[in-house]
């Protein structure tokens, strides 16, 4: 049973993981005041380029490469698009949507079904994997995992303790009295939206990259949705935002292991089960009914035009 | 607006020949985008449009399959159009059609027979309201306690189609049958044809024209444009903002609902898992471009149900089907980013701040 209970706390990690990136770069991108709501798309576009980089050259950190670079380039069109030309947020975010999934489609064609020679494998970190059940559910993992040990309170520091994160609060708050002050407000938004697409096209290469070794059209199955109400769930911070994946990486892993116990439940119930929590959660965390402050960037999906300040 | 050397300059007024003229030199600028996507992968780009067209448009047979394609996009199109008039986002378009068509088709298979027409109605009221009630969800989230739309209709869409898996998987699924799909419905319930496209399209054109009436020459249109431009100021003319959100969201579910019933009862004659396929987010870029213009929105459907419809020609020459996805996606890119040159006058200063170009 232990045994059980360790190996479903280890994949409810991984899933955590492949929804976190996304998560939180959103949380970069939305504090400073751009909402992307293309997060699946960008998301195929991640898991297919890393794929066929790593079906042509068998190479890993390649692949990662040229993850990011993908994700970069589709986060500089985002930003040229909202921030330049300053077009709705949510319909870029569906045409980013609509174009990524058609377009990785469409380039992956010829890759479906085939499984790649290499994947990121698990690795046990010496002396913290002997640890009883923690060390089995932590310290085992690969590599894009072990990034996110670091990622997540490195994130946290730069939001809450760091100057650069302090102007990057203000950018979503008020970006206008940030202007006054003399900071660049396009240039940094450009930045904040290509890093937050450039995280997101990782949460895709965990896919396919880690967590299997082979292409599928749409294969995400709407876990970019799920990192986008992770942000609005997590208040727009990078650690509740991990507590929150690791929530939904449990209550889906559970699901799927449940429907061995008790097979008298469809599984469409259980796969339902991810998406009622974040309705759930979303009513919980947002809802007006609370009556406190809620920690929308209140700039947040506003176009910033100079002279209508 | 400022950036480097580029000025940018608000337009008040946009003439009518560049309205209609910008978005089409957009779409050919996208087309020229993708065909250098479609080179890269190895196929001839003016071979692969010319027969996209020529197997769509250009034959009454194919004409008429892409207007058939065409029908739910239009609904989900109206669906999408009606919601944003009032700056609501119904991302939900999909799930709400699921749900409509699981209502009407379920009256379709086990309810009592009754005359066709009085079947037909029936059907229609069902799928309305089934997709109406799925839209209330997010509404009354959405007026009462200000929770996210567009997360919670975007989450709704899953669980429909998981509910319309699971009925067409299990319970529902025809007898000695493979495929997730139940059994036919009964012919007296199937929406007559005309010529070689399903009559649902005439229903389309009636609702949108209505659905125009509405929004331009009603007091309940010309509110809904007051709480668009801004509900602070409706609020203080003493409009019940809670109750139209209420309203608009039921309509436009209702109007995704009956995408349901004219692919139901028009098109596949069952229903079937994975029935919407997309026709909701679909829905979203042919609203976009249609700038929520009702009439237009069928105009533009027909060109995306054209666009589908003419996969399975180019699917003959080796080309993936996501190349109509694909085309969407740039086409919506780029109409996004000519909408934007539409408003605005761009001047470009030289290094000596001398003015060198003006658009």
């Amino acid at each position: 049973m232990s045994v059980l209970i360790t190996s479903i706390c280890a994949a409810a990690i991984v899933y955590a993981v492949s929804i976190l990136y996304a998560a939180i770069g959103e949380i970069f991108s939305q504090r400073a005041g751009i909402m992307n709501l293309g997060i699946e798309g960008i998301m195929l576009m991640g898991a297919v380029s890393g794929f066929l980089t790593v079906v042509h050259t068998n190479n890993l950190a390649l692949a990662l490469l040229a993850v990011i670079g993908v994700g970069g380039v589709l986060g500089l069109v985002f930003a040229f698009l909202t921030v330049t030309l300053q077009a709705d947020q949510t319909v870029c975010g569906m045409a980013f949507l609509i174009f990524g999934s058609g377009l990785s489609g469409f380039i992956g064609k010829n890759v479906t079904g085939i499984a790649s020679a290499v994947k990121f494998e698990k690795i046990a970190i010496p002396l913290l994997s002997k640890i009883p059940v923690v060390g089995e559910i932590f310290f085992h993992q690969d590599l894009l995992v072990y990034f996110m040990y670091i990622i997540v309170p490195l994130s946290l520091f730069y939001i809450q303790k760091t100057r650069p994160g302090l102007i990057l609060r203000a950018l979503g708050e008020n970006p206008a009295s940030l202007d006054t002050a003399g900071t660049n407000v396009f240039r940094l938004r450009y930045l904040y939206v290509m890093f937050g697409c450039a995280m997101t096209a990782i949460s895709g290469a965990c896919i396919t990259l880690s967590y299997t070794n082979f292409w599928n059209e749409g294969m995400t199955g709407g876990k970019g949705w799920i990192a986008f109400s992770l942000v609005a769930f997590s208040r727009w911070n990078p650690g509740f935002a991990a507590l929150g994946a690791l929530l939904f990486g449990g209550i889906s892993i559970l699901g799927m292991n449940l429907q061995v116990y008790l097979p008298g439940i469809p599984t469409q119930f259980y796969s339902m089960l991810p998406y009622a929590a974040t309705v759930v959660a979303l009513i919980i965390t947002t809802g007006s009914f609370r009556k406190i402050h809620t920690a929308e960037p209140a700039a947040l999906c506003q176009k910033y035009v100079r002279e209508e300040r | 607006m400022k950036i480097g050397n580029i000025q940018f300059e608000k337009k008040q007024t946009v003439s009518l020949r560049k309205r209609i003229l910008n978005p089409i030199v957009c779409v050919v600028l996208a087309l020229v985008f993708s065909s250098l996507l479609i080179i890269a992968n190895g196929f001839d780009p003016i071979a692969v449009y010319a027969k996209m067209i020529s197997y769509s448009f250009l034959n009454a047979r194919g004409l008429y399959n892409s207007i058939n394609a065409a029908l739910p996009l239009m609904f989900c199109g109206l669906s999408v159009a009606m919601a944003f008039k009032m700056n609501l986002n119904n991302i939900g378009a999909e799930g709400q059609y699921a749900i409509g068509a699981i209502f009407g088709g379920g009256f379709a298979i086990f309810g009592p027979a009754l005359p066709t027409p009085l079947n037909l109605l029936v059907m229609f009221l069902l799928c309305a309201l089934g997709g109406g009630l799925w839209a209330m969800i997010a509404a009354v989230l959405k007026a009462y306690w200000k929770v996210n739309e567009t997360i919670v209709t975007l989450m709704l869409n899953y669980i429909a189609l998981l509910f319309l898996d699971y009925l067409c998987y299990g319970p529902w699924m025809a007898p000695r049958q493979t495929t997730a799909m139940t059994t036919t419905i009964p012919k007296s319930m199937y929406l007559p044809s005309l010529g070689g496209t399903s009559s649902g399209v005439l229903l389309a054109i009636g609702i949108a024209i209505l659905l125009l009436l509405f929004l331009k020459h009603t007091t309940g249109g010309y509110q809904i444009g007051v709480i668009r431009n801004s509900t602070r100021s409706a609020e203080y003319a003493g409009i019940p903002v809670k109750r139209y959100i209420l309203i608009v969201f039921a309509l436009s579910g209702a109007l995704a609902g009956l995408a349901g019933f004219v692919e139901v009862t028009g098109i596949v004659h069952r229903v079937q898992a994975q029935l919407p396929g997309g026709s909701g987010y679909t829905g979203i870029v042919v609203a976009y471009l249609s700038q929520f213009n009702p009439l237009v929105v069928i105009l533009v459907s027909i060109l995306f149900g054209g666009l589908q419809n003419s996969c399975a020609a180019v699917q003959l020459m080796g080309v993936p089907s996501q190349i109509a996805t694909m085309l969407q996606g740039t086409i919506m890119i780029f109409v996004i980013a000519g909408e934007f040159l539409n408003h605005y006058k761009i001047t470009y200063y030289s290094a000596g701040n001398r003015e060198v170009s003006k658009r």
